[in-house]
């Protein structure tokens, strides 16, 4: 690891820098069906998911994800794309938190470079972080076979760990300082990628990653 | 020998004789009693000068009665734009009985405003780097008309970090630069309310210190300025107090600001608690049941209780006097008055001083006193309550007690954490620690934000605590803290521990000799000791 390169942020992006999380997202296609029925259909489809959502998310995020992205298959790409900036404008928008911007601006104001791992698809980000001022993010890409979504998503699957090892390979790479790096996470799933940086910052956490960062002296913050 | 034993050269100093009763001394949330070894000296805090018997009255006389100003009523015009500043909870110390000095003096100011037309005042928490006042202690301090009124669109929290809203005012002439709240420096007239606690506050510092950012702040709060005033509680042997009126100049060109100041006695404690200031020789039969009553029920409680018990009991200050006008005159005559109430003669410095460390900070209102704390408590405030000469003899040893715990609150003091942690294992050189780090924690993204947002001192914050020990640490030879429940904290702060009070003072007669002279502060004081040879 270099000790002498350049520092970086590391943002998760949901419930972290944004009130929503991926069930707004498909929540947000769902109501924009082809056809009333269509539209009916998913959307209540989605609704009783929810707590088989909340199950697996508790039990593993990759689980979850699995699971979850199953919901986007046979949906068009065509589709995906063209409401993703209105996505962006009546849900990502709305829900960024108060202090996001503050945040960031604060880290650019040091040299940081900003970045975001999230588990969201990346058409559905890429307005949100031109709008945030983010360097380098990287998200979930789903998997589109004759314009239409498997429901697979493509390795590697931002979740967890695979978080962490993206960071070291970026840190590698980009001849980022990891010790002075920062790490920002609203959840208990992001602790290995809290773990690897010199100052892990928990925002908004979950009951069990706020109970880790008093343990470990861990600044807890709040964008609200 | 027990005539001379008992010599009483002031009324607040008592020396210790083979019958004289045990002391009473804070520890932490908790209180223990303790034999002193014959001929200590004790010194406590004077008696408290008698209140004002109408506040109100005296503030008002004060507004229409300014030194080398206008009377208020005289500079408000319909229309005009108006701050009023005030000081924030680290004063007074406890947070005093409601309602609070600064609810008294806006009652009376904002009637003066409102009779004249001024409607577009704010009301701002001059509360620097300190952590932001919440929503509760702010409507505490100014009563629930006034809070219903103002907040939180006019009544709040001054904010260091806000780029938006400060002003730069240009440089002194030492090069220390200035810059402060935009809308209390660019309005027609800045009120700023005052409580003198201790000769350190009011003054200049309300406006430059109180109101300014990071950059303002780190020009005079370093270690050298630190070292160099002898003490910091003296104003005319303070550079850091030289540097402030520097600043204070600038301010003063760049806007009206009418001060008004007061001054309260020192009576900290409501009936029932009065005793933990009292001369323990002189205790009736009540005074000592009610000892016993208090200490079987702390001695029963959990730490955390006894905290919030300790933090439920306001301070029962009264007003001695209220002055208003230009800050400079009206400064002089609130430290007269300040000096008149704390200041005690003492005759020749000790080798060993004994300091009992309380739960009272400007700095933990409502929180626990963590290590850093316990430092400054030790060698900024207690260390530095002197005139002339410091009361400890170069090289002397200073025994504190308090259990030293590992405990911090991760809401107020999320930088101290690490600079304790981090840091101090590293270097205990204040001039290494401000050179490598003091910059990085000042701009945390994390900090700020939990500074902005929250309730978080700021990054720098730590520092500040660890230069306020400066010049303690270069004049005490060694600090023993009597009663540490773990090696660690003494070891990481550069002290020795001991189990106990006895112990302690073995230890430093082991380093001072056998004939070394001992004086105990009998805290909690509020007490300026005047020392001469």
């Amino acid at each position: 690891m270099n000790k002498n390169g350049q520092a970086a942020a590391f943002y998760d992006l949901e419930g972290t820098l944004v009130s929503t999380n991926l069930v707004h997202t498909l929540a947000f296609y769902a109501k924009r069906q082809q056809g009333l029925w269509q539209t009916a259909k998913k959307s209540v489809g989605t609704l009783a998911k929810l707590p088989f959502f909340g199950v697996a998310d508790l039990y593993s995020r990759n689980v979850f994800n699995e699971v979850f992205f199953k919901s986007y298959s046979g949906l068009s790409q065509d589709r995906l794309r063209y409401f993703s900036d209105e996505l962006f404008e009546e849900v990502l928008k709305p829900a960024i938190f108060p202090g996001t911007f503050d945040l960031i601006s604060s880290g650019k104001k040091i040299g940081q470079r900003q970045v975001v791992l999230t588990g969201a698809l990346d058409f559905t980000i890429a307005k949100l972080m031109d709008h945030l001022g983010i360097d380098d993010y990287v998200a979930n890409r789903l998997e589109f076979v004759n314009g239409y979504a498997t429901g697979r998503v493509l390795p590697p699957v931002m979740a967890s760990a695979t978080k962490a090892q993206w960071i070291r390979e970026y840190a590698e790479r980009e001849n980022i300082n990891l010790s002075g790096s920062y790490a920002y996470s609203d959840s208990i799933s992001d602790l290995p990628m809290l773990s690897i940086v010199g100052h892990p910052v928990a925002i908004c956490p979950d009951f069990r990653l706020r109970q880790t960062a008093l343990q470990h002296d861990w600044a807890i913050l709040d964008l609200k | 020998m027990a005539l001379q034993l008992r010599r009483k050269t002031h009324e607040s100093i008592v020396y210790i004789d083979k019958d004289s009763a045990p002391r009473i001394m804070p520890f932490g949330e908790d209180f223990i009693i303790n034999d002193l070894p014959v001929g200590t000296r004790v010194i406590y805090p004077n008696p408290p000068i008698k209140g004002l018997p109408n506040r109100e009255a005296a503030i008002r006389y004060a507004v229409n009665h300014p030194i080398e100003m206008e009377p208020l009523y005289a500079l408000l015009e319909p229309g005009m734009r108006v701050t009023i500043a005030m000081d924030d909870i680290s004063l007074p110390l406890p947070p005093m009985q409601t309602p609070d000095l600064r609810q008294t003096m806006l009652e009376v100011v904002l009637d003066m405003c409102g009779a004249n037309g001024v409607d577009d005042v704010h009301l701002i928490i001059a509360n620097s780097l300190h952590r932001k006042m919440t929503a509760w202690e702010m409507k505490r301090m100014v009563g629930t008309d006034i809070y219903n009124e103002y907040y939180p669109d006019r009544y709040y929290n001054h904010d260091a970090e806000d780029d938006d809203n400060l002003v730069t005012l240009g440089v002194t002439r030492h090069n220390e630069p200035l810059r402060v709240n935009k809308r209390a420096i660019e309005s027609d007239l800045l009120i700023y309310l005052n409580i003198n606690l201790v000769p350190m506050d009011g003054g200049h510092k309300s406006v430059a210190v109180g109101l300014c950012d990071y950059e303002s702040l780190r020009a005079h709060h370093d270690p050298q300025t630190i070292r160099d005033s002898d003490s910091y509680m003296d104003p005319p042997k303070s550079v850091l107090n030289h540097k402030v009126i520097r600043l204070g100049k600038l301010v003063d060109d760049a806007c009206k600001v009418f001060h008004i100041e007061t001054a309260i006695n020192n009576k900290m404690f409501p009936e029932g608690y009065d005793i933990l200031t009292r001369n323990e020789d002189e205790f009736s039969f009540a005074d000592r049941m009610k000892w016993e009553v208090m200490n079987k029920t702390f001695s029963k409680m959990p730490r955390a209780a006894r905290r919030k018990m300790l933090h439920a009991i306001p301070a029962q200050y009264e007003l001695i006097a209220c002055y208003a006008g230009k800050t400079e005159p009206v400064h002089e005559k609130i430290l007269e008055k300040n000096y008149q109430q704390y200041e005690i003669p003492v005759k020749g410095q000790c080798d060993i001083l004994i300091s009992g460390i309380p739960d009272i900070s400007p700095y933990n209102v409502y929180s626990a006193l963590n290590p850093l704390l316990v430092q400054v408590m030790a060698l900024g405030y207690h260390f530095n309550m002197y005139r002339n000469k410091p009361l400890l003899r170069k090289g002397g040893v200073m025994i504190i007690t308090h259990p030293c715990f590992d405990e911090f609150d991760h809401n107020f003091h999320p930088a101290y954490i690490e600079f304790f942690h981090r840091l101090l294992p590293e270097s205990r050189d204040a001039f290494y620690l401000r050179e490598k780090y003091e910059r990085e924690f000042a701009t945390n993204p994390a900090y700020i934000e939990m500074y902005r947002r929250g309730n978080a001192y700021h990054g720098a914050h730590p520092f500040f605590m660890w230069y306020w020990g400066e010049n303690g640490r270069q004049h005490i030879g060694h600090v023993i803290v009597a009663g540490a429940e773990n090696a660690h904290v003494p070891e990481m702060l550069g002290w020795e521990r001991a189990d106990n009070l006895t112990e302690a003072i073995a230890m430093a007669r082991s380093y001072m000799g056998r004939n070394a002279e001992i004086t105990m502060l009998h805290q909690p004081i509020i007490g300026l000791c005047n020392v001469t040879d």
